[in-house]
């Protein structure tokens, strides 16, 4: 497509040279200006002033049903609503929800999920029935596939972590209603994720929500007393509170990507990390570090507390999602502090019940870039996977080769701020490259990239002379990324066809600012 | 399973092979019928559709004419098979629809393939891949083991022999086995001289001979792998049996192609009727009868395999007691292995030391033109420096000992 023709159809280029959308669902984009480049202006948005008056002086927010809750809200046609995935694959707020809404006859609302997972296929018929306009949120998965099929009516619009913060705190997204299910919780609306029958951790997604959202609601399967200790969801910014007789799964937020890996091939991606980490010595007291979800990260951790205890150094602090390993050296004082964002398992929870040095934190605090800084800057290594990389060290995490859009981008993007971003990926998967010429889609630039761990040995990026310097005379094996690409054409039969896909944009790729750095298109059938 | 296969999915094809099922990663299945005319239909179902559908259909096109089938029709169930993999099915195929045909479709011999092994090198891990299963070939070697075993034979089903051979002689043409000792276990009997008939002539370094009984059994494979080929395919006889630990002595001495010599022990023990047991006392007596045969004829004793792959622990308690027995290597079921055994077999601290200083006793000696090595006012016999310099061999290879070990002492020295 020339400049021209891309004018025509709504299209401009972006400054990683990607065709982005001119219009998001209606919005005027800001094009990518690359990375620091694009500046915010203007004040934060606000949530409406409420009085004490209208709220009960008992305290007592409670009303019988999510319907009633929901009405009394004054939920209707077109309205933006925010929900969150503490339980990962085990919510059953979300799914609770819209079947409401259909009941009431609702039309074209906006869900504006943290995340989405694979429970909630269950949505796909209110979004054929029109229930549901289109989602904004990383889509794990059913959804992810329909909406790369072209079949929801309005644009996904996919944001890291702290640039879903980022939107609402900008006024990007007005939420009309927030609906927060809180595992623990009082009357007030003061709520907890620390501690009930359903304890999934913390519920730092929803904060922003709670602050942001015209109306907030509650939903809770553990009614405590007031006062509803610790209280990470403040009562003061909630109108509603409803009882329900369970609102999560927790034994389901292990689910799939929180398991350790048993393949060797992946052990060995998180051995080569662990001795990079080592020998380039970042490795030496109060150092930090961030391993995200996935089986390899999680294995990444385990090697590197046996380094550390062989070379008895102590961690400053680490950041979560926390897990069992985590969890392990917060207890052997390994580290005296984990910041957690996230709770991957069920140890994660209790240890953030029981121990001091467990820290919870939001996307506020650990994520959001339009803020007086934020603490992934400050982790000295992270750790985080990829669908795809290319030889310019850029990194796509929501779309397969073959074009399809099926996961979110999580935190991933904020964590590149990291002074070593290492993506750990194997080279290929059951003959589909990873390491690529040009990534299918951009979500990482790879100015951010620093390294990439592949079972055939680690390529450091050129830009960064600093780090081929510290682990010169380390026997862990370094190549070329351009002979690890050809290395992996040879192996998989040549360079995999590009994805088929129609000009149809089925989803937009923000960046942390808020920018648009890349769109998903629909797949043809 | 040929025919079993076709009769379950109640489809008749003519030749088909291949694994089938939505679980098959890295490996197809396809089945074919030749037929009187209309070209070569391909109907495929690929994983890697998207990625490589165009590049699988253009292959099998022209697979399909240089095995002679200028008319068949084809189905392909394809889970990301490599390209090796996909070749070595449709011949295994094609080769089972019409077995009087000759025609044969070989992969090209990749650089990656073509390197070569030396007598004496060390053989401390070898790890086994099952010939009928391509994803654990791909990234074999990057565990960088001293040898890789294509097993033909236990890990193989009778009914999948004649496909895992084709499927491992591709492997052996294609695969970056970075470095390790490229080994094929063939069957017994007939049944392994038809596997050294397919696969010596594609660089194997050395044959595994399983269930070896007489110098007779070595001979006869030595005898037939001469007659296939005039490279030097270095021999490995593996005694399973309470007779061929009678006959180890002359099994070894069999063949001068014979380098190293194993033992077997799930076999050993079942032929003596008693369970494997952890501490193995029940076959100590025969390690040690392999380890004396192999040491007689100038061989490396190489012990058996340890199957609890959870276990590190228990791994190397086990390596370090095959070791003090005399056995200079252990086979591998599992990559993670590998380090272990090398980990295990690796010599320590002081008798690194000790080892270099004898060493360089000996190099002075020998630039001084003196007969005799000393070490202070002590002589030191010749099998002492031999011992030596294995350590000092060994101690680079495992990091040990740093590459310019000598120069940097002598600076020092000086």
């Amino acid at each position: 497509m020339t400049a021209i023709d891309a004018r025509a159809a709504g299209m401009l280029t972006n400054a990683a040279g990607r065709l982005v959308p001119a219009k998001i669902n209606g919005r005027e984009t800001v094009p990518f200006e690359g990375v620091g480049a694009h500046r915010p202006g203007g004040r934060k948005a606000g949530a409406p002033i409420r009085s004490a008056s209208d709220y009960p002086s008992s305290g007592d927010k409670r009303v019988a049903s999510l319907r009633e809750a929901l009405e009394r809200c004054g939920l209707r046609d077109g309205m933006t609503i925010g929900t969150h995935h503490h339980f990962r694959d085990g919510d059953l707020v979300a799914n609770a929800l819209f079947d409401v809404a259909a009941e009431m006859g609702c039309r074209d609302l906006r869900w504006f999920p943290s995340a989405s997972f694979p429970c909630h296929a269950h949505l796909i018929q209110h979004l054929d029935s029109g229930v549901i306009h289109h989602i904004e949120g990383s889509m794990n998965g059913p959804l992810g596939d329909y909406c790369s099929h072209g079949r929801m009516r309005g644009m996904g619009v996919l944001r890291s972590h702290g640039g879903r913060w980022q939107a609402l705190q900008d006024g990007e997204v007005h939420l009309d209603l927030a609906v927060i299910a809180a595992p623990t919780a009082d009357f007030f609306g003061n709520a907890t994720g620390d501690r009930g029958p359903s304890a999934c951790g913390l519920l730092g997604f929803a904060l922003a929500d709670s602050i942001y959202a015209d109306r907030v609601i509650v939903v809770t399967d553990n009614l405590v007393p007031f006062p509803c200790l610790p209280w990470q969801i403040h009562g003061n910014d909630v109108d509603f509170v409803v009882e329900v007789a369970k609102v999560g799964r927790p034994e389901k937020i292990v689910s799939g990507t929180t398991q350790v890996t048993k393949s060797p091939d992946r052990l060995l991606i998180a051995e080569y990390c662990a001795r990079f980490v080592r020998d380039a010595g970042i490795l030496r007291d109060g150092f930090s570090f961030q391993a995200g979800a996935g089986g390899t990260a999680l294995s990444f951790g385990i090697f590197l507390e046996q380094m550390m205890k062989e070379a008895g150094v102590t961690a400053g602090f680490v950041r979560g999602g926390s897990n069992q390993y985590l969890v392990g050296m917060l207890e052997q004082g390994l580290t005296p502090v984990i910041l957690d964002g996230q709770t991957f398992d069920l140890e994660g929870v209790r240890s953030m019940r029981e121990n001091h040095g467990h820290q919870n934190t939001s996307p506020f605090t650990s994520y959001n870039h339009h803020g007086k800084g934020n603490f992934a800057s400050m982790v000295d290594v992270v750790i985080l996977g990829a669908t795809e990389v290319d030889v310019e060290f850029s990194a796509n995490v929501v779309t397969h080769t073959d074009g399809r859009l099926l996961h979110g981008i999580g935190g991933w993007q904020n964590c590149l701020f990291s002074k070593c971003t290492i993506l750990a990926v194997p080279s290929f998967r059951n003959r589909i490259p990873v390491v690529l010429d040009r990534v299918t889609t951009l979500c990482g630039p790879g100015e951010l990239i620093d390294v990439i761990a592949t079972e055939r040995g680690l390529c450091i990026n050129p830009r960064r002379a600093d780090l081929i310097d510290a682990v010169r005379g380390s026997d862990v094996p370094l190549l070329d990324i351009h002979d690890l690409r050809r290395e992996v054409e040879r192996i998989c039969g040549g360079a995999p066809q590009r994805a088929r896909t129609r000009d149809q944009v089925v989803a937009a790729i923000q960046w942390v600012d808020g920018t648009t750095i890349d769109c998903v298109r629909a797949v043809r059938e | 399973m040929n025919g079993l296969e076709a009769s379950e999915t109640g489809a008749g094809y003519a030749g088909e092979a291949g694994p089938r099922g939505p679980d098959v990663r890295s490996d197809c299945w396809i089945g074919l019928t030749p037929t009187a005319s209309g070209g070569v239909q391909i109907e495929l179902e690929s994983t890697v559709e998207p990625y490589y559908g165009d590049s699988i259909r253009e292959l099998l096109g022209r697979g399909a004419r240089a095995l002679g089938l200028e008319h068949v029709e084809m189905r392909v169930e394809d889970g990301g098979a490599y390209p090796f993999v996909l070749m070595a099915r449709l011949e295994a195929a094609a080769r089972r629809a019409r077995p009087e045909s000759n025609a044969r479709w070989l992969p090209e011999m990749d650089a990656v393939a073509t390197g070569s092994t030396r007598r004496d090198r060390f053989r401390r891990s070898r790890l086994y891949l099952p010939g009928d299963q391509p994803k654990y070939m791909l990234n074999a070697g990057l565990h960088q083991p001293d040898a890789i075993i294509l097993d033909l034979e236990d890990s193989v089903a009778p009914a999948a022999k004649d496909a895992a051979r084709l499927l491992v002689r591709n492997a052996l043409r294609q695969v970056d086995f970075r470095g390790a000792e490229r080994m094929v276990r063939i069957n017994q009997g007939e049944l392994g001289l038809a596997d050294l008939d397919e696969l010596v002539d594609h660089n194997v370094h050395l044959v595994l001979i399983p269930k070896v009984e007489s110098a007779a059994d070595v001979q006869r494979v030595d005898q037939h792998v001469r007659a296939l080929t005039e490279r030097e395919v270095l021999l490995m006889p593996i005694v399973e049996s309470a007779a061929g630990v009678v006959n180890a002595a002359a099994i070894a001495a069999a063949s001068d192609r014979n380098v190293a010599l194993t033992i077997g022990l799930e076999d050993y023990t079942a032929d003596l009727g008693v369970p494997r047991t952890e501490e193995g006392r029940e076959s100590l007596w025969a390690r040690s009868a392999v380890v004396n045969a192999a040491r007689a004829a100038g061989l490396q004793a190489i012990d058996s395999v340890y199957s609890d792959v959870e276990d590190a622990g228990a791994l190397r308690r086990s390596v370090l007691e095959a070791r003090a027995l005399g056995f200079e290597g252990k086979g591998c079921i599992h990559p993670r292995q590998i380090r272990v055994v090398h980990e295990a077999f690796a010599p320590d601290a002081a008798a690194v030391e000790r080892a270099c200083r004898v060493v360089r006793a000996f190099r002075e000696a020998e630039a001084r033109g003196l007969g005799v090595v000393s070490l202070g006012s002590k002589m030191i016999d010749p099998p002492v420096v031999k011992r030596a310099l294995a350590t000092v061999e060994l101690a680079l290879a495992t990091g040990r000992l740093a590459p310019g070990w000598e120069g940097e002492a002598r600076g020092g020295r000086s």
